[in-house]
C-alpha cells in the first residue's frame, strides 16, 4: 500500500445520504475474483443509461469531477454490505478520501485497509462542504486536520493505528502475525470441543 | 467484578490481546464462514503471501450468492447462464480443495446461504465469535454469538491468523416488551425499530435485543431481527441464550454432545447482561401496538405501518428523490399498491418457519394473474422440509416458483433479478435502489405479507387472509 500523509485536491460532491454499497458498486459486478478494474462500474446506475452511455446529468460525466481526489458525500455514506469491492472501485477510479458527517462501520474499515481516507466532519463543515463543490481541499493526515479554502481548519478523527499503517504504508495482516504467539498461547488455554464448528480434517498447527 | 452486558462478556473471553490507545485489540474468531463472492480475493493475497489458512477446523466454506436457482443449471443438465458467476464458483472450489477448507458445492444436500446453514448445523453456538465476509453476519447473535460482517482484506487476516485487529464497539439495549398480535411477525418488529432509531442508528454498536417479547421468539425469528441488525447500521446484534436455545441446537450435527453438551450450556447461561450493568445507548420498543410494516422508499427505515400513507417532508430533496425512484407520492396509501413479483427467501426470511407462514396464506389460493411468485428456500435442508411437510405442492398449486436454495433476488447477481420500474414484494432485508436488478423497485416485508399480496395482486393486509 502506498503511503498517505496529505491529500490535497478539489472536491466532488455528491450530495445524497445513505449512499449505500449497491450503488457505489452494483451486486452484479462482484461476481469479479480481483480487486483491479472496479472504477468503471463506480455509481454505475448512476453514471451509466440502460444502453451504457454516460449520464450527462451525473457529476461524475462533467469536466467539472476530472482530476478530483475527495468525495464529499451526504450522511452515513457507504452503509449496506460488507463488500469491499466499493472501496476497491472508489480508488480505482481515483479517489484517495471521502468526507460525510457518518461513514458506515464496514466500509469504514475496508476503507482504510486499502489506502482510502474516511474524513467525518461536523455538521456545519459537512454543509459548507456540501454547498461549496469543487473546492481545493487539503488533508493532513499526520496531524488529522482537514483544511477549506476559507482558511478554517477541522481536525478528523482517525485511529491512532490505522493512522499509523497508512501514513508508513503498511499492512495490518504484518503486525496481526507478530501476534501469532499470543495466539497459539490463546488456543492453548482456551480450545474445548465445543468450539470445533467445522468438519474439516485439518488439525490445529503445533 | 462489575455487572457487564453480553457482548462485554463474550468480547473480552476473545481477547487475544487488549486495545490500547495506540493499537486495537487482537480478537480471537472460533468460526469463520466464507462464500464465492468476497473470498478470491483472500485466497489469492494468501497465495501471494505463501500462507495456508491457519484453523482449517474452524473455517466453513459454501455457495449462495451467484449460485443459480434454477435446478437444471444447479445439478449441472445446463450450464450456469451467468458467466462470471459460473467462473467465481470454479474458482471457489478450486481455491477450497488448494487450501483444504471444507465446501458445500453446488451438489451438496447441505448448501445454503451462508446465514441459515451453519445454525442448521448447529456450528454457530452461543458465546462464540462469528465472522464471514458478508454484512448479514449479524444473523448469528441470535445464538448470543458475536457475529459481524468482514471485508475481503479481513477474511485473508482470518485465514492467515484466526483473529482481527478490533476497536471495541459501544453497546446499546434495544428493550422490546408486549405480546405481538397475529398476524404481526419478528420481520414486521425489526423493520419497526430500524424505522425508530433509523439506518444509522446503531453505528458504532452491538445492539442487544432484550425484553418479554423477544424472549418468547422461536430461534428462525431471532435470526430475522439480528440479521436486520446491520440495516440500522449496527456491527452486530446479539440475543442472550435461553432454553429456546438449547433445544433448537442439541443433537444437530457440529453441536457438542454427551459431556460435551452439558459442559457447554453450564457456560452457555452465563452468557446474559448482569442486573445492573449499564449500556451506552438504549431504546424502548411496545411491540403490543405493532401492525404489519412495509417499506415505501430506498432504505429501510422508509417504513409505514401498511395500513398507513406515505408521508411528506417538503423540502427534502433527498425524500423526493427517493419517492420518484419508487413512483410514490406524499399521501398514497400503501395498501393496493400494485406488486408484479414477490419473492419470498433470502437469509432474513428464508427459514422453515417463514415458508410455513406463506403456506398457510396460499393454501388453497391462487397467486393473481400478472404476479411472479418466486419462493426459495434458504438451504437445501429446508427445501427438503418443506416438500416433506407439504408446503411445496401447495406453493406449486398456487402457481408459484419454487427453486433451489440460495440468495436469489435479494441481490441481482445470479440470474434472478427484477426488471427495471416493476414492483417486488420482498421479503429480504435491502430496498436499496437497484438491489434487485437494475431500476428494479423493492417494498420489504413479512412473509405474511408478501403472501398475501402475491393473492391480491397488490399491497395486502395479511390479517384478511389469515
Amino acid at each position: 500500500m502506498q503511503p498517505i500523509k496529505r491529500i490535497h485536491s478539489k472536491t466532488v460532491v455528491i450530495a445524497s445520504s445513505n449512499i449505500d454499497t449497491d450503488q457505489i458498486v452494483p451486486a452484479r459486478f462482484l461476481t469479479t475474483t480481483t480487486k483491479e478494474g472496479l472504477g468503471k462500474q463506480l455509481f454505475a446506475d448512476w453514471r451509466y443509461a440502460a444502453d451504457g452511455s454516460p449520464n450527462p446529468d451525473f457529476i461524475l460525466n462533467q469536466v467539472q469531477a476530472s482530476g478530483a481526489h475527495v468525495l464529499v458525500a451526504g450522511r452515513n455514506f457507504g452503509c449496506g454490505s460488507s463488500r469491499e469491492h466499493a472501496p476497491w472501485a472508489l480508488l480505482d477510479y481515483g479517489f484517495r478520501a471521502v468526507i460525510s458527517t457518518e461513514i458506515a462501520d464496514i466500509f469504514r474499515g475496508n476503507s482504510l485497509k486499502n489506502g482510502l481516507l474516511p474524513v467525518v466532519v461536523d455538521e456545519v463543515t459537512s454543509r459548507w462542504l456540501l454547498e461549496h463543490p469543487g473546492v481545493e481541499v487539503d488533508i493532513d493526515l499526520e496531524k488529522a486536520l482537514l483544511s477549506l479554502p476559507t482558511g478554517v481548519q477541522v481536525p478528523f478523527p482517525i485511529e491512532a493505528f490505522a493512522r499509523h499503517c497508512l501514513i508508513n504504508g503498511l499492512d495490518e495482516l504484518g503486525y496481526l502475525q507478530s501476534k501469532l504467539d499470543d495466539i497459539k498461547r490463546y488456543e492453548a488455554a482456551h480450545e474445548h470441543a465445543a468450539a470445533r464448528p467445522t468438519g474439516a480434517a485439518g488439525q490445529p498447527p503445533a | 467484578m462489575s455487572a457487564r452486558t453480553l457482548f462485554d462478556k463474550v468480547w473480552t473471553e476473545h481477547e487475544v490481546v487488549a486495545e490500547t490507545a495506540d493499537t486495537p485489540a487482537v480478537l480471537y474468531i472460533d468460526l469463520h464462514l466464507t462464500h464465492e463472492v468476497t473470498s478470491p480475493q483472500a485466497f489469492s493475497m494468501l497465495r501471494a503471501a505463501g500462507l495456508p489458512v491457519r484453523r482449517l477446523d474452524r473455517t466453513l466454506a459454501t455457495m449462495d450468492h451467484s449460485t443459480p436457482t434454477e435446478a437444471a443449471q444447479v445439478f449441472g443438465r445446463i450450464p450456469i447462464k451467468v458467466d462470471a458467476a459460473a467462473r467465481q464458483v470454479r474458482q471457489l472450489e478450486a481455491n477450497a480443495a488448494d487450501f483444504g477448507v471444507e465446501l458445500f458445492d453446488m451438489r451438496d444436500a447441505r448448501r445454503g446461504i451462508v446465514h441459515v446453514i451453519s445454525p442448521e448445523l448447529g456450528a454457530t453456538q452461543p458465546g462464540m465469535t462469528v465472522v464471514c465476509g458478508d454484512s448479514h453476519t449479524s444473523t448469528h447473535g441470535a445464538f448470543g454469538a458475536l457475529a459481524f460482517g468482514i471485508g475481503s482484506t479481513e477474511v485473508g487476516h482470518v485465514f492467515a491468523t484466526q483473529a482481527l485487529l478490533q476497536r471495541k464497539p459501544k453497546s446499546f439495549a434495544v428493550n422490546v416488551e408486549g405480546k405481538l398480535r397475529p398476524g404481526v411477525t419478528a420481520k414486521d418488529l425489526i423493520l419497526h425499530i430500524i424505522g425508530k432509531i433509523g439506518v444509522s442508528g446503531g453505528t458504532g454498536h452491538v445492539l442487544e435485543y432484550r425484553g418479554s417479547t423477544i424472549r418468547a421468539l422461536s430461534m428462525d425469528e431471532r435470526m430475522t431481527v439480528c440479521n436486520m441488525s446491520i440495516e440500522a447500521g449496527a456491527r452486530a446484534g446479539m440475543i442472550a441464550p435461553d432454553q429456546i436455545t438449547f433445544d433448537y441446537l442439541r443433537g444437530r450435527p457440529r453441536a457438542p454432545a454427551g459431556a460435551a453438551w452439558d459442559d457447554a450450556v453450564t457456560r452457555w447461561r452465563n452468557l446474559v447482561t448482569d442486573e445492573g450493568a449499564v449500556f451506552d445507548a438504549s431504546v424502548d420498543i411496545d411491540a403490543s401496538r405493532l401492525e404489519p410494516m412495509v417499506t415505501y422508499g430506498t432504505n429501510p427505515g422508509m417504513v409505514l405501518p401498511i395500513g398507513a400513507s406515505i408521508p411528506a417532508h417538503e423540502g427534502d430533496e433527498i425524500f423526493d428523490k427517493a419517492l420518484r425512484y419508487m413512483g410514490f407520492h406524499s399521501g398514497d396509501a400503501m395498501l393496493g399498491k400494485p406488486v408484479n413479483t414477490v419473492f419470498i427467501g433470502s437469509c432474513t426470511n428464508g427459514r422453515l418457519s417463514d415458508l410455513e407462514a406463506a403456506a398457510h396464506i396460499l393454501k388453497g389460493r391462487k397467486v393473481a394473474p400478472g404476479v411472479h411468485l418466486l419462493i426459495v428456500p434458504g438451504s437445501q435442508q429446508i427445501k427438503r422440509e418443506a416438500e416433506a411437510a407439504g408446503y411445496a405442492d401447495i406453493f406449486k398449486a398456487a402457481g408459484a416458483d419454487w427453486r433451489e436454495s440460495g440468495c436469489s433476488m435479494c441481490l441481482g447477481m445470479n440470474g434472478d433479478t427484477v426488471a427495471a420500474g416493476m414492483y417486488s414484494l420482498s421479503t429480504s432485508n435491502r430496498n436499496f435502489e437497484g438491489r434487485q436488478g437494475v431500476g428494479a423497485r423493492t417494498l420489504l416485508a413479512s412473509p405474511f405479507t408478501a403472501a398475501a399480496s402475491a393473492v391480491q395482486g397488490r399491497i395486502a393486509d395479511p390479517r384478511e387472509l389469515l
